[in-house]
């Protein structure tokens, strides 16, 4: 009786063996000469390039550790928790990118995580958003990649460690995490919010850095767009857990998006300056709209927005204590103000663009300090955030405790949240995650 | 290279990326109206405008203003006639004149914002921009005398 019981679970085993086998084995996709770039049309190519921005193809493909690299020919060193990993060539290189890749190569290595020759990708790359791009748009991106300047270009190898290093055990990561399927319209909304939610679900795949991950790296789904801690930065929640005082709404978040500053919200900063710089501004402003249009209905900004007159007075009011009023002796006052107030500085009725409000600015609202000690440390230059306009590095200026003594008088007079704990101990953390000082007065 | 424009000319400083700003302005392009204070971004006196707003040039990286536009106390004025150095004369502000023209350039960036300021926005402004004679209450004057003339000059203008 156990004997038959125990070949019966073998034999299940097996099979589900050889089902798991069947299920995570791809054939190879036949190599192709590189079409002629005369075989796509212009436009093609021209909405091509718009897909490619919105996806951000450039951003985790063109190494920017030991020198920029050139554009898509990859070599992106990319940390994970599992260890680094190195994006790969996409420009049409024969050898080492993929001008041997047929237009239904590169769609099935967006709707599916599988490369031409049948392996699977590792989900830095983030198929699980692109499998929702629809055949057009992949048909329109490989015009424009296909018609890029081949650069013979290796990337360094991958750091993860055996048996993560087996592609096969991709295979089962998408057995448990991986849902195919091109995006559907919603028809009980609109076509803007439709065209929204197909863009920041789909290509440009927002819930990458904004939604936490557990532990085997892929994103929770009962935790949608709750932020997440990237690149020791907090990629903010995009949803109603979103902390700043004022309601991201349709305008500031379109704002934000196209020209990388909203009025009450600030500038991008860090990981997110390109966004906007680099790549939504060079798209169809219909596009931005439609992000905007569908984030302000995530965040649902149309029931909260009753209360952005009273937070802006309150924060009008904050903003201009430093030198006046019952602060007037602090020394944590006399410091901020030395330090940062003179660009800082805002009265009623409206902070000037330029002079980002920090009353209002998430960086003070987060649970950790980890944005405002990063923008303190590096500071911004003239192309992040507000265009033409910098702010200056104080990696130099201010120690650790000087940081932690604004951060925590910042959190106690502009913000009605509990204070953050242990502030020198996390000013040190961060500033060691900045490799090179921004400037060094030693010249 | 770093290539930006300076005082409505274009130029490019072959410098280290992380050198400041306010280095190559002295330094390299021999705009030595804009003055080391305190090297930390505490004093105001380095204060240059950087997309017109008020930087403190001694702790920005260069790499920090590629492609950006930067006015500096040389740059404000052909002739040195722009209505807060006009009040600054008038009044006779400086004493020992180190910080001053980071104190004019702060003020210029204030006036833009505040173009009838109170003490209050005065003091949060200016509040960065130390004067070690003790000029202040020259200045607050000065600031006020500048923002009147500007208004006039917009309302016949």
């Amino acid at each position: 009786m156990i004997k038959r019981l125990l070949a019966g679970a073998v034999g299940v085993g097996a099979l589900g063996g050889l089902g798991f086998l069947y299920y995570a084995w791809y054939p190879q996709i036949a190599p192709i000469e590189r079409p002629a770039a005369s075989s796509f049309s212009a436009e093609q190519i021209d909405r091509g390039r718009i897909v490619a921005a919105e996806g951000y193809c450039a951003e985790c493909h063109t190494r920017t550790d030991n020198g920029t690299g050139p554009e898509l020919a990859g070599d992106y060193k990319m940390e994970t928790p599992f260890g680094a990993i190195y994006s790969s060539n996409i420009t049409p290189d024969p050898e080492l990118g993929i001008g041997k890749w047929s237009e239904e190569a590169l769609r099935r290595s967006l709707h599916y995580g599988v490369s031409r020759k049948g392996e699977h990708l590792i989900p830095a790359f983030p198929y699980d958003h692109f499998t929702k791009m629809t055949d057009q748009d992949i048909s329109d991106l490989y015009a424009f990649l296909m018609t890029r300047p081949a650069v013979h270009m290796s990337r360094r190898p991958n750091e993860l460690p055996f048996p993560l290093s087996l592609r096969i055990g991709q295979a089962a990561w998408k057995l448990m995490f991986f849902t195919p399927g091109v995006y559907k319209p919603d028809p009980s909304h609109d076509a803007l919010w439709n065209r929204g939610a197909y863009l920041a679900e789909g290509n440009a795949h927002c819930g990458a850095c904004h939604t936490p991950r557990n532990l085997m790296g892929a994103e929770k789904k009962g935790s949608m767009y709750d932020g997440a801690v990237v690149d020791a930065w907090i990629a903010p929640p995009l949803n109603d857990k979103n902390p700043t005082p004022t309601t991201w709404t349709e305008d500031e978040l379109y704002q934000y998006l196209r020209f990388g500053v909203a009025p009450l919200h600030g500038p991008a900063g860090g990981p997110m300056s390109p966004i906007p710089h680099r790549f939504l501004s060079q798209v169809p402003e219909y596009d931005v709209h439609a992000i905007a249009h569908y984030y302000a209905e995530v965040d649902h900004a149309a029931e909260r927005q009753g209360h952005d007159k009273a937070a802006l007075a309150r924060a009008m009011e904050q903003s201009k204590i430093d030198l006046v009023g019952p602060n007037t002796l602090d020394p944590d006052a006399r410091l901020y103000q030395g330090a940062c107030g003179a660009c800082h500085y805002n009265a009623a009725p409206m902070p000037v663009l330029g002079r980002p409000d920090l009353a209002l600015n998430n960086a003070l609202w987060l649970d950790e300090p980890t944005n405002l000690y990063q923008v303190m440390l590096h500071g911004l230059t003239a192309e992040e955030g507000q265009s033409g306009v910098a702010m200056p590095s104080f990696y130099n200026a201010l120690s650790d405790a000087d940081m932690a003594r604004i951060a925590a008088y910042l959190r106690r007079t502009r913000t009605t949240l509990p204070p953050w704990t242990d502030l020198e101990k996390k000013a040190a953390e961060i500033r060691k995650t900045v490799k090179t000082p921004p400037v060094n007065s030693s010249h | 290279m770093i290539k930006f424009k300076l005082n409505g000319r274009d130029v490019s400083v072959d410098v280290p990326e992380d050198t400041p700003l306010l280095w190559a302005l002295r330094d390299d392009l021999d705009q030595t109206g804009t003055k080391f204070g305190c090297g930390v971004g505490q004093c105001g006196a380095c204060t240059v405008h950087v997309g017109g707003r008020a930087t403190r040039s001694c702790i920005t990286p260069i790499s920090s203003v590629e492609g950006a536009e930067i006015t500096t106390i040389e740059g404000l004025h052909p002739e040195g006639e722009h209505p807060v150095q006009v009040a600054w004369r008038d009044i006779q502000v400086p004493q020992c004149g180190y910080c001053q023209s980071g104190q004019i350039m702060q003020a210029v960036s204030l006036l833009k914002d505040y173009p009838d300021p109170t003490d209050e926005e005065i003091d949060g402004v200016m509040g960065g921009s130390l004067c070690r004679c003790m000029t202040y209450v020259r200045i607050r004057k000065a600031i006020k005398k500048a923002a009147a003339a500007m208004r006039e000059e917009k309302s016949n203008g």
